[in-house]
C-alpha cells in the first residue's frame, strides 16, 4: 500500500479499452485518500477471463464536491468518495 | 443444445413477449452451461438466496448498534463479523464497510457504473438505485435527490456521498431518532427501513402502523 490515510493524490487522467471500475467523472481529480481496504484482484483483467493477479491495493479517496461539478449546489465540505485502485492513482503533493 | 450430464428438462419457461435482455441473459447461461461453466442449478440456487435476503437483516445491525455502543464499534470496524455475530449471513465477497451518520454527517450510497448494493444484508436493490437518473444525480446532486426523497438536512451537516466503484459494498447506520429509549431491538429494527440504511430517508420516528 503505496498511500497513507490523508494523502493527497490525483486520479489517473487516461482512456482505458475496456472494462475498468474508475468512473470517468473522477479522473484527473485531486482527493484526500480516506480509508485504505487492503488488496484485491484487478476486475480490469478478471473480467475476461484471467485471475485478476496481481492484486491492486484499493483506497477510498474522498474529494470535494466543488472540485468536481463546477456548479455543485450545496455545502462547501460536502464530499464524493469513490474506491479507486492504487494503479489509478498518482501522487499530488 | 448438445447432450450433456444432467436430467431436468430444457424447454424454456418463456412467453412470446420475452424482453431481448432476459432473453440474451438466458441465451448466456444456456451457453455456459454447454460450456460446463456453471449449472443451471448453480444458477437458481444464487437466485434463490439473493431474493430471500430482506432489509431485515441490515436493520437488525443498526438496532443492536444502537443499543449497544460496542456493538457499533465492532460493525463500524467489520461489518462482516458483526453480522456472522448475530449469526446473519453476510454473504459471500464482496466486503461491506458501515458508515454512521451522526449530527454531523450524512451519508448516502450509490454505485455510478453499475449497481452495487449490500445485497446480502439488504436483499435486491430498489429499482429506482439502478436507474441512471439516480445513478447520475447521486453524485452530481445530491442534495436535490435527498429533497426528493424528502430529506432536508440541516445547515450544519455535511453531506458524503459514497460511490461503490468497486469490492466494498456500503451500509448507512442511520441515526437513532429521538424518543426511542427504552424500545426493544426487536422495536427498534421496525424503525430502520431499506431507504434509510441507503441514506436516502431518515430511520422511521414511531413504529408502522400493525
Amino acid at each position: 500500500m503505496s498511500y497513507r490515510v490523508g494523502e493527497r493524490v490525483r486520479v489517473a487522467d487516461r482512456a482505458h479499452e475496456g472494462h475498468h471500475r474508475t468512473p470517468g467523472y473522477l479522473k484527473g481529480k485531486i482527493g484526500t485518500v480516506e480509508r485504505v481496504h487492503g488488496s484485491f484482484a484487478n476486475p480490469e483483467t478478471r473480467a475476461y477471463g484471467a485471475d485478476g493477479r496481481p492484486e491492486h491495493a484499493l483506497y477510498l479517496v474522498g474529494f470535494a464536491q466543488r472540485d468536481v461539478w463546477r456548479d455543485y449546489r450545496g455545502r462547501e465540505d460536502d464530499r464524493i468518495c469513490a474506491d479507486v485502485y492504487e494503479h489509478w492513482l498518482e501522487e499530488a503533493g | 443444445m448438445s447432450d450433456h450430464g444432467h436430467d431436468h428438462p430444457h424447454a424454456p419457461v418463456t412467453s412470446g413477449d420475452e424482453p431481448p435482455a432476459a432473453a440474451r441473459a438466458r441465451a448466456l447461461e444456456d451457453l455456459l452451461v454447454e460450456k460446463r461453466v456453471v449449472r443451471h442449478e448453480d444458477v437458481r440456487q444464487m437466485i434463490d438466496w439473493l431474493v430471500s435476503r430482506t432489509p431485515a437483516d441490515g436493520a437488525r445491525l443498526v438496532a443492536r448498534g444502537w443499543l449497544d455502543p460496542e456493538f457499533e464499534e465492532r460493525l463500524l470496524a467489520d461489518a462482516r463479523a458483526a453480522a456472522l455475530e448475530l449469526g446473519l449471513d453476510p454473504g459471500p465477497s464482496p466486503r461491506v464497510v458501515a458508515v454512521e451518520n451522526t449530527e454531523a454527517v450524512h451519508h448516502l450510497v450509490v454505485c455510478t457504473l453499475c449497481s452495487c448494493y449490500p445485497r446480502a444484508l439488504l436483499g435486491p436493490p430498489p429499482d429506482w438505485y439502478k436507474s441512471l437518473p439516480y445513478r447520475s444525480r447521486a453524485v452530481s446532486d445530491p442534495r436535490g435527490v435527498l429533497s426528493e426523497f424528502g430529506v432536508e438536512l440541516d445547515d450544519d451537516v455535511e453531506l458524503r456521498v459514497l460511490d461503490s466503484t468497486a469490492d466494498i459494498r456500503y451500509l448507512v447506520i442511520p441515526r437513532r431518532p429521538p424518543g426511542t429509549e427504552g424500545l426493544s431491538e426487536e422495536e427498534l429494527a421496525a424503525l430502520v427501513t431499506r431507504d434509510s440504511m441507503i441514506g436516502v430517508a431518515q430511520p422511521l420516528a414511531t413504529a408502522p402502523a400493525g
